[in-house]
């Protein structure tokens, strides 16, 4: 369970703009007739990414209507869940996975860069409004270690400097290019790999 | 070493491309129809004969799972649910599955569809992977396109419809009946079990769920046959397993293997030994966060497959190969994994959500020098009151590290953390004192 913080400025209305409405009911037809409750994880992203990111509570008080749910049952979800923001975050949500196997390849390291670069603290946003950072726990890429995620985007096989450059292209509001930072083709192993040999140049 | 034909996975590292074209031409989807064809009985048959073993973590029996399934359709429908909730620290293997061998994963879900008699499949992938999300929708798309699933897909005469359902960022939803819970729209936290999923299940229907690896092997067992299967690994731990080799290795990577391979091949062949030399071993990590890790002496001579694990008690688990050398703090990686699972603990069960965040500040302190000589016992007092106490194998997922560590590494924390109690020496701080043996102390004096 996460510690969740709801924040204090609220919209006060939310709808689901034209595009959106009509995803939703395209998602509703995936479950079972009487089972549309099983959207409500979809709905949810496609609230946070209409809202920049977030969802305010009146989204949560949308969905429970449009979905014939309890507030109570959406807001449970919305809460239980870490990748739903429930308080505003930057237009570029950098994510640094800091469990024990990127932890021993330094993610520290890319903490203390987000620390220098971003701000001070955990999920506070930059100077400049569309930047913030979070530690989170591991994101299956540990192959990959360290890494990060920007938004969607995994940007992995990091080091300080590589990991300054990404934040500063992002705090300019570029979206730098995502993947490995070593050069490294997907989760191969680097130089010489001993498996699958005939099929590399195929 | 397993030789290149007898690989499952051809295109792990993405060379041939994932797309349906360079699918076929690797063997998916060739022969689907006949495959159906032979009938329900002689592919779970198959599957039970090749002794493939789940592969998310448990290592239950894959065919002996699916003939749980009622044979006959009742009043509710069956579904297929693909566990594709990869969050296991150190593990990233459906990771690749899903972006490069998608249609590996969708013709077993075809197979074990038609097995287990159902029309939908759900394929519960967590949110983090939205890139690899997308790739399987197209793979999705492609296969609709080409009749390969949908109404009488591939020929069979059987509809199935397949469906991505995105998670949130909840480690516990990769156990089944939390993956459930999630789908029906809950938050997710494990039901009881029995009844097992494979009768009351996703909204309360015979559901099968498997992992995203068992699934994708299925196509190509059938295919090659279950003895070719079987004769691979050692008995009981048939087949290939894809291993992901993480942590201080000079190459970190993925790679498919025989099970029952030695440990000290796979680190060293595949992934380029460990940083500083096979000396600076300090631990390994055999199967994800979960599974207690071995020493440098048992890592020696060990062979990866779920029975010897489990003798050497710990475990194949998703057969994530974590590696430690010896520039690391044993004691602050475990505080940290320690950390994962108080993160991650669904708070249903006492004994867990208070249980992991003791086991978290006591390993933090520790790792600091700051616990005190009995809190080492007390530690493993915690782990075992967790252990067997919770409704979902977290509790021992998030024990067993813990455990593991104080096996093979005590010493070490009672070199670091060798003081008497702060009440002993220092009573006079009232928040620290604990006023029950205050008082059994001071009877102690008036005696």
């Amino acid at each position: 369970m996460s510690l969740k913080k709801i924040s204090k400025d609220q919209p006060e209305k939310f709808e689901f703009n034209q595009q959106n409405l009509e995803a939703a009911k395209k998602i509703l037809l995936n479950y079972p007739k009487g089972k549309e409750k099983s959207a409500v994880m979809a709905l949810l992203y496609i609230a946070q990414r209409q809202n920049n990111n977030w969802i305010p509570l009146s989204a949560i008080k949308y969905i429970a209507k449009y979905l014939n749910m309890p507030y109570i049952k959406v807001y449970e979800v919305a809460t239980f869940y870490s990748m739903y923001n429930l308080s505003p975050v930057g237009n570029f949500h950098v994510q640094i996975c800091t469990t024990t196997p990127c932890m021993i390849r330094g993610a520290y390291k890319i903490v203390d860069v987000c620390k220098k670069k971003i701000s001070e603290k955990e999920n506070v946003l930059s100077e400049n409004g569309n930047c913030s950072w979070t530690e989170v726990e591991c994101l299956g890429a540990c192959i990959n270690a360290p890494m990060m995620q920007i938004n969607n985007d995994y940007y992995e096989d990091l080091d300080i400097r590589q990991s300054e450059k990404i934040i500063d292209e992002v705090l300019l509001g570029k979206k730098p290019k995502p993947g490995s930072y070593r050069g490294r083709i997907n989760s191969e192993p680097e130089n010489n790999r001993k498996t699958l040999l005939d099929l590399k140049n195929a | 070493m397993l030789k290149d034909e007898d690989r499952i996975f051809k295109n792990l590292y993405n060379d041939l491309g994932a797309d349906l074209n360079s699918s076929k031409k690797r063997g998916d989807w060739t022969n689907t129809k006949d495959l159906c064809e032979k009938g329900r009985d002689w592919i779970i048959d198959e599957i039970k004969k090749s002794e493939l073993r789940g592969r998310g973590g448990a290592g239950f029996p894959t065919g002996l799972k699916w003939s749980f399934a009622p044979k006959e359709v009742g009043s509710r429908p069956h579904y297929l649910v693909i566990n594709a909730d990869e969050s296991e620290p150190g593990t990233c293997k459906d990771r690749d599955i899903l972006r490069f061998e998608p249609h590996k994963l969708l013709e077993g879900c075809l197979i074990a569809a038609y097995a287990v008699n159902s029309h939908k499949c759900y394929i519960y992938l967590r949110g983090e992977y939205y890139n690899e999300g997308i790739e399987l929708q197209k793979a999705i798309d492609e296969a609709y396109k080409d009749n390969l699933i949908g109404k009488n897909a591939s020929g069979t005469g059987w509809d199935l419809d397949i469906y991505i359902h995105y998670g949130a960022g909840a480690y516990i939803c990769g156990e089944e009946t939390a993956l459930l819970e999630s789908i029906e729209g809950n938050k997710g936290q494990p039901r009881l079990k029995p009844p097992f999923p494979a009768l009351v299940g996703l909204y309360g229907c015979p559901t099968i769920v498997n992992n995203v690896e068992t699934v994708s092997v299925v196509p190509t067992i059938l295919r090659k046959g279950s003895k070719w299967f079987a004769s691979l690994g050692k008995p009981k731990n048939t087949g290939t397993k894809i291993f992901c080799i993480s942590g201080n290795v000079n190459k970190p990577c993925n790679v498919e293997e025989e099970m029952g391979v030695p440990l000290k091949d796979l680190i060293e062949t595949h992934a380029g030994g460990v940083v500083g030399g096979w000396e600076n071993l300090q631990a390994v990590i055999p199967g994800g966060s979960s599974m207690p890790l071995l020493n440098k002496e048992i890592s020696e001579k060990i062979t990866m497959d779920f029975d010897s694990l489990v003798e050497n008690k710990s475990g194949l688990g998703t057969a994530g190969i974590v590696v430690i050398n010896k520039d690391q703090d044993i004691i602050k990686c475990f505080a940290r994994i320690a950390r994962f699972y108080k993160h991650e603990s669904c708070g249903q069960c006492t004994p867990c959500r208070e249980g992991s965040g003791w086991m978290w500040r006591i390993l933090e302190r520790m790792a600091k020098g700051e616990a005190s000589r009995e809190e080492v016992e007390m530690l493993f007092d915690v782990t075992k009151q967790i252990e067997g106490h919770t409704i979902c194998a977290f509790g021992e997922g998030s024990a067993w590290p813990v455990q593991g560590l104080l096996r093979n590494f005590k010493k070490e924390i009672i070199k670091r953390n060798n003081f008497d109690p702060l009440i002993k020496s220092n009573k006079d701080i009232p928040y620290l004192v604990d006023q029950h043996l205050l008082e059994k102390d001071n009877a102690q004096n008036k005696s």
